[in-house]
């Protein structure tokens, strides 16, 4: 019984197996530009599984096409609406690390932030 | 409708717009602005907290006139009224405190640049604290998280560069995991305002359905907000990014920042899911270790390090671990003992942080602890202040961290098998405090050897440093407050908390 529950829910299984994988990448890679990558990872299966709530089978995009008004024939609209928001959110969160890691590798020529704190020892600072 | 009741929207708004004025004025007038904005505000929280208070109700102020379900709104009660007038008045006092490192230590063209991101900053901790949305909530957490990286990263060297990467990479993973949490709450409720999703949790907690879903999307959203705001194991990130940062950044971040994804917590806990089920989760034990292993660890470490500021940041991780052990106990008791922690935790931190740049000055800037030697004699408020707040880490009576630690240990009696362990970690932890901070006042109050003075070392007197003996005299001011006249800070958090349900 829960395999047959997994199995038709594939579509929130796969985005949780992708969470796990950007978490991890963010967490456990050395390389900045690797952990940059598993972050987004991470918020894309986020935005993965909040469209697959809203989706309802066989229903269109919330924008009144033909005239047709009632609810019946459109997808929940608000998960769309939070995706974007959570976009927005993302990019820019991304673009902030990857001006530090520009920076960082400026400075010391490495991605590998193991790396880096070890040079800032030498520094001893 | 009362016109006090539209200034926790008016101070958002203004802390809001003061951030992209500041980046067109120079620093001087930017400085100004910032000031009297953060003066401002907290004159209207306390208005509100008046207002409320005399009301003795909380009221919902719905933003754009859309009703419930799909307007978004603000929540205000007691509890959060006194919490937005106490970060403005920690802010302010941090911000006078640290203003000569703000001009000696930034680049000149950047110092505005720095205001914008405390505005930024003060509006994000408002909208924390006010939001009745989760999804609004969830924003502000990185608009908060974005502006504090800003605050750490200003001072250009690669300590800070370093410790920014290192606190933006664990409060990314604290955000993803919050954001999951909200996800699978709108998954199972439907909704997104508070108040909404409680009715709902609630008719699910009766009918026993999903019940696995909404426990694992609490425990979600709690490890996402404790990591964020520092819980033991995920502390890696904290000591440099206060140990290296400009002063009023590092006083900032240690009592606002991390304070105020604790305060969204508790509103997690208490408008979203409500209290009972969260008692009944097995969440709520986790955290009580985490805490506890915390409390200790936390300290430890802050006994091995040298550096007089990063110990300061590791004794953070420590009382960190006091305000989670406090939710992990499962009752009101604990959880305003762990609000009230939140409040004396904040007032003696910034206390420390400033009292010990005033030691590092009179020392030749120099941070070690062994330089420290007779700082209290050469800088003598700042010896005075840094031994009111180590006092008041300690627990000592008639400082504030005697209250919260007295509040803890009676919130841990009558538990079955926590009582034991609270009261034996807090025992331990006042231990370690004292060892580290009673180590470091006997050191400042040890005279120098002849010959043994380290080079620039100086006499620095209170008219050398008018703004900062101003904020650490205020600081001692109110450690003494809250030490004194707990009461009617008490009765305010617990008729805050009783407004939540």
């Amino acid at each position: 019984m829960n395999l047959e529950n997994l199995l038709n829910n594939y579509g929130e299984a796969v985005a949780m197996i992708l969470f796990g994988i950007g978490f991890t990448n963010l967490l456990l890679q050395k390389n900045l530009i690797k952990k940059i990558i598993g972050l987004n990872i991470m918020d894309t299966a986020t935005y993965l599984f909040l469209a697959l709530k809203g989706y309802i089978d066989g229903r269109k995009a919330p924008v009144v096409t033909d005239g047709v008004q009632s609810v019946e024939a459109y997808i929940n609209p608000i998960p769309s609406g939070l995706v974007l928001t959570g976009i927005v959110v993302s990019v820019s969160v991304t673009a902030l690390m990857l001006a530090l890691t520009i920076r960082l590798y400026r400075r010391y020529h490495t991605l590998d932030l193991d790396e880096i704190s070890t040079l800032l020892k030498k520094e001893g600072k | 409708m009362d016109f006090v009741q539209n200034f926790p929207f008016f101070s958002i708004l203004l802390s809001l717009f003061s951030g992209p004025l500041s980046s067109v004025l120079n620093a001087k007038w930017a400085k100004r602005v910032n000031a009297a904005v953060i003066t401002v505000i907290g004159c209207m929280s306390a208005a509100v907290l008046v207002y409320v208070t005399g009301t003795g109700q909380e009221y919902v102020y719905m933003m754009g006139h859309f009703p419930a379900p799909w307007g978004n709104e603000i929540r205000v009660g007691i509890l959060e009224a006194l919490m937005a007038l106490f970060f403005c008045v920690i802010m302010l006092l941090s911000m006078i405190g640290g203003s000569r490192e703000r001009e000696l230590e930034l680049e000149e063209s950047k110092q505005n640049l720095y205001y914008i991101m405390v505005n930024l900053l003060l509006c994000s901790l408002l909208a924390l604290v006010y939001t009745n949305d989760l999804f609004t909530a969830y924003v502000f957490v990185e608009i908060n998280t974005i502006s504090a990286c800003g605050l750490i990263m200003i001072k250009q060297n690669g300590r800070t560069m370093e410790a920014s990467v290192r606190y933006m990479i664990m409060s990314l993973l604290g955000s993803g995991l919050l954001l999951l949490g909200i996800c699978f709450l709108y998954d199972l409720t439907g909704h997104l305002l508070m108040s909404n999703i409680k009715e709902q949790v609630q008719l699910l907690a009766l009918s026993g359905n999903y019940h696995i879903p909404l426990i694992v999307s609490l425990g979600l959203m709690s490890v996402g907000l404790a990591i964020k705001s520092a819980l033991y194991p995920f502390h890696t990130w904290l000591p440099d990014a206060y140990g290296y940062s400009t002063l009023s950044s590092a006083a900032i971040l240690s009592s606002l920042v991390s304070k105020g994804y604790i305060f969204l917590l508790i509103k997690i806990f208490y408008r979203v899911i409500g209290f009972e089920i969260v008692r009944e989760s097995k969440v709520i034990h986790v955290l009580f270790v985490f805490g506890i292993i915390g409390m200790i660890m936390g300290s430890v470490s802050a006994i091995r390090e040298d550096n007089i500021r990063r110990m300061i940041a590791f004794s953070s991780v420590a009382q960190i671990g006091y305000i989670y052990m406090g939710f992990g106990l499962g009752t009101a008791e604990g959880v305003i003992a762990s609000i009230y922690h939140v409040i004396s935790h904040s007032a003696s931190k910034s206390l420390l942080f400033v009292a010990a740049s005033g030691l590092t000055d009179a020392s030749g800037e120099s941070l070690r602890y062994r330089d420290l030697t007779g700082a209290g004699y050469r800088n003598g408020l700042a010896g005075v202040a840094f031994t009111v707040g180590s006092l008041s880490m300690v627990g000592m009576p008639i400082f504030s961290g005697f209250i919260s630690k007295l509040l803890f240990a009676q919130a841990a009696i009558g538990h079955t098998y926590k009582m034991l362990l609270t009261l034996i970690a807090l025992a331990i932890s006042t231990v370690l405090n004292a060892v580290y901070f009673m180590r470091t006042v006997i050191r400042i109050y040890t005279p120098v050897p002849e010959g043994f003075l380290i080079e620039n070392a100086q006499t620095v007197t209170v008219r050398q440093q008018p703004s900062k003996s101003a904020a650490l005299v205020c600081f001692i001011l109110l450690n003494l407050f809250l030490g004194l006249n707990s009461e009617p800070i008490i009765g305010l958090i617990q008729r805050g908390l009783e407004m939540f349900d």
